[in-house]
């Protein structure tokens, strides 16, 4: 590829450009639109409203959790760039850029609540306690999957865009349907102790914000009052093209259109993602019905490894984002107000090395699924197609077991020097 | 025993399940007050109410990709398709999604959900509503799809979609709706596996193979063989994935001759995989190319026309006096 887009660790705080600033509004069609924002790019915490409440609840720890959490996933995102460059992995989908967003709204998140991720979610899945090495079997070829969504509440992620919005459209209203079987339930066992409420969050990009999914599943929402946070990453670019060429107003007005909030945050603002989504959830799991969150946010990186930004904008659009960067305003917010200190820095840059290194060394061992898995895999119960088709694999593959070496090497590996 | 026609045996296998089952319910446009536009789900809203018979908003992609969700959090939804030629917006969830997610989780999700689509021709209809697209969903892995042809089978054809655990695609012969046959709705008797064929009548000259609404018809044309002295076997496929090709080679083994008669497009459809399949493994045994009896390569053409393109007993017969004559 051409030039390497490596996300960096360390963001300049390079003056912001008036004009710049002005030109990449002026493309949202709406320059004025109000946004949540409680923490600023200075590190000064301001208020608002409705959401500064939330944001009151959190403790100095939680606040050094939020940091520690990005931290961990720009270094993590740092190490999967690195390891797809060295060919260790097909294609990496980096995050930076949008720690503030995924940690702040993954971390508002309860255990009950069930996340619809696309595929850029690697902050949220680390709020959910995913195995990050597992995160990366999709990314090497060795599943489509990776993880069992079952033990986390986080789905695999999604490759066609917005296809899992209706999914988590259907989840809500199972949970829906839940409450009133469980209440039902309730009326001949008193004595079982309630469910917690739970809702669904599910996210989506603002290029997908176009694809019909994305509406048809904001009709259901609304028409059954379901459960359901949409979460849009407004990252401002799908692959190549701008936001505005997917919407000419804020994606987040696009939300009255089904009778429902919608509020656009500060996407690099952690706290105000943070405050934002656990009203949403909330709301949503109090029987409330949908909210739309648009995080205003920005992919400092490539769409993805295979990608070049440098072909369709300007490096200055970059250092206007990094200017804005969601660490660095909680790490100038915690060292101000006395929350953290150089030992807490250097034990979070501590804890990301470590996990780069496992990461590393967990990569290179994830196992190469053997293709009966997938012959398995195809059909939950038995089907005589596939049933032929493995038996006739098998026997096909026991004439090769024939001609293998006393070292068990197979000979078609041993010429091409094939790595098992 | 009992007699009704098709659309009510689905209609009371629907019940059944419901019955059977909190966890199953039906989803679609109209299926509520209106009973569907073939009435199929009449009478349910009112016995189970909304939150078990939902009407949904008009979006197929929305029906089959919230029925995906559903399935995830454990519920069985049922979702009926108004017509055959308006399942393609929502396809992309059919194919990429709900047939792919168990394979995709490595086996830990299961999505059983159903889609019930009325298909086929022979109503007069307007365009978009007479069409036969199972072959676009028999080529993609993960997808079951089955297809009665008479009262009995829908009865217990539907219930056993239901209880897979794998998406079924369950096409309604819509022309056929109306054909009345004894369903026994305590035990399925020789229906107990949806996934095999059934011979309906048994002969020694020739083999015809048909699922859905050519099913009367290939047993129509085997009735008229027999006048001039030919003796046909006739089977009901009933699974068009997968094909229970041991039922069709024992009777091609026996017979020597095969014609494959559906609806739709003989290009890349059922009746051509039948063909490939029986010359692999009743080659020796054939006495003439297999034949098949299908759709021309066009859209399905205006309801003033459609006699002309769908498979009759002389389509078929014609068929069946090619093979005899190698």
């Amino acid at each position: 590829m051409g030039a390497t887009h490596l996300p960096s660790t360390e963001f300049e705080g390079t003056a912001v450009d008036d004009q710049l600033e002005a030109e990449a509004e002026a493309r949202l069609g709406s320059p004025a639109e109000p946004m949540v924002q409680l923490l600023a790019p200075d590190g000064t915490l301001g208020t608002d409203p409705q959401f500064s409440a939330y944001a009151d609840r959190l403790d100095a720890e939680k606040l050094r959790g939020f940091y520690a959490d990005m931290a961990k996933i720009r270094r993590f995102d740092l190490e999967a760039t690195a390891l797809q460059r060295q060919g260790q992995l097909s294609l990496w989908v980096p995050l930076t850029g949008q720690e503030g967003a995924q940690i702040g709204s993954g971390r508002a998140s309860q255990p009950q609540d069930y996340i619809f991720p696309t595929y850029r979610e690697h902050g949220v899945a680390l709020t959910r306690n995913v195995d990050l090495a597992e995160l990366l079997r999709q990314f090497r070829g060795v599943s489509n999957g990776g993880w069992n969504p079952k033990d986390t509440n986080f789905h695999l992620y999604t490759l066609v865009l917005a296809a899992q919005t209706p999914h988590a459209v259907g989840y809500a209203m199972g949970i829906q349907r839940d409450q009133k079987l469980a209440a039902a339930a309730a009326g001949t066992a008193a004595d079982r102790p309630a469910e917690p409420k739970a809702a669904v969050m599910v996210y989506f990009g603002d290029g997908a914000s176009s694809e019909g999914d994305v509406h048809e599943s904001m009709v259901f929402a609304s028409s059954y009052n379901a459960p359901v946070v949409f979460f849009c990453q407004n990252n401002h670019w799908a692959i190549s093209v701008p936001s505005s060429v997917q919407t000419r107003i804020p994606l987040s007005n696009r939300a009255k259109g089904y009778g429902f909030p919608g509020i656009r945050v500060d996407g690099n603002d952690v706290i105000a993602v943070h405050a934002v989504t656990e009203w949403a959830l909330e709301h949503a799991r109090e029987g409330n019905g949908p909210v739309l969150i648009e995080a205003f946010t920005y992919r400092v990186g490539a769409h993805t490894t295979a990608d070049d930004p440098t072909k369709y904008r300007e490096s200055s659009e970059e250092t206007l984002w990094r200017a804005k960067d969601p660490l660095d305003r909680l790490e100038k917010y915690l060292r101000a107000q006395g929350l953290a200190d150089d030992a807490f820095f250097a034990r979070v840059k501590a804890d990301g090395d470590e996990l780069a290194a496992y990461v590393r060394k967990t990569t290179r061992s994830l196992e190469t699924p053997d293709i009966r898995t997938a012959f398995a895999n195809t059909y939950v119960e038995a089907h005589p197609l596939v049933a032929e088709e493995l038996a006739w694999f098998e026997e096909y593959s026991a004439g090769f077991v024939e001609e293998t070496d006393p070292a068990g090497v197979r000979n078609d590996d041993a010429a091409t020097g094939a790595v098992r | 025993m009992t007699t009704m026609t098709i659309a009510k045996a689905i209609n009371e296998g629907l019940r059944a399940t419901l019955d059977n089952n909190p966890r199953t319910l039906l989803m679609g446009e109209d299926i509520g007050a209106l009973g569907g536009v073939y009435r199929v789900t009449d009478g349910l809203l009112a016995e189970f109410g909304e939150d078990r018979v939902v009407d949904t908003p008009l979006a197929e992609s929305g029906i089959i990709g919230t029925a995906i969700g559903l399935a995830l959090r454990g519920y069985l939804p049922v979702c009926e398709i108004q017509f055959d030629g308006f399942v393609f917006p929502g396809f992309n969830q059919i194919t990429t999604q709900l047939a792919k997610m168990h394979s995709r989780s490595n086996g830990n999700l299961a999505v059983p959900v159903v889609i019930r689509i009325p298909y086929g021709g022979g109503i007069g209809s307007i365009e978009h509503h007479s069409e036969s697209p199972e072959a676009l969903f028999a080529h993609t892995p993960g997808l079951r799809i089955i297809t009665p042809s008479n009262a009995h089978d829908a009865y217990w054809m539907i219930r056993q979609a239901v209880e897979c655990q794998d998406p079924v695609i369950f096409f309604e012969p819509k022309r056929r709706y109306w054909l009345k046959g004894e369903v026994d709705t305590e035990s399925p008797g020789a229906s107990a596996d949806p996934f095999k064929a059934h011979v309906l009548r048994e002969g020694t000259d020739a083999t015809v193979v048909a699922y859905g609404p050519l099913v009367p018809v290939a047993l129509a044309a085997a009735d008229a063989a027999a006048e001039d002295g030919h003796s046909i076997e006739v089977i009901d496929l009933r699974s068009i994935s997968p094909i229970d090709f041991d039922t069709v080679t024992a009777s091609v083994s026996k017979t020597g001759r095969l014609v494959v008669a559906h609806e739709a497009p003989t290009f890349g459809g059922i009746g051509g995989e039948i063909a490939a399949r029986i010359s692999e493994r009743a080659f020796l045994s054939l006495e003439a190319p297999v034949i098949r009896v299908g759709g021309f390569h066009m859209p399905y053409p205006v309801a003033k026309v459609e006699e002309d393109y769908l498979p009759g007993i002389d389509r078929i017969l014609e068929a069946l006096d090619r093979s005899l004559a190698y």
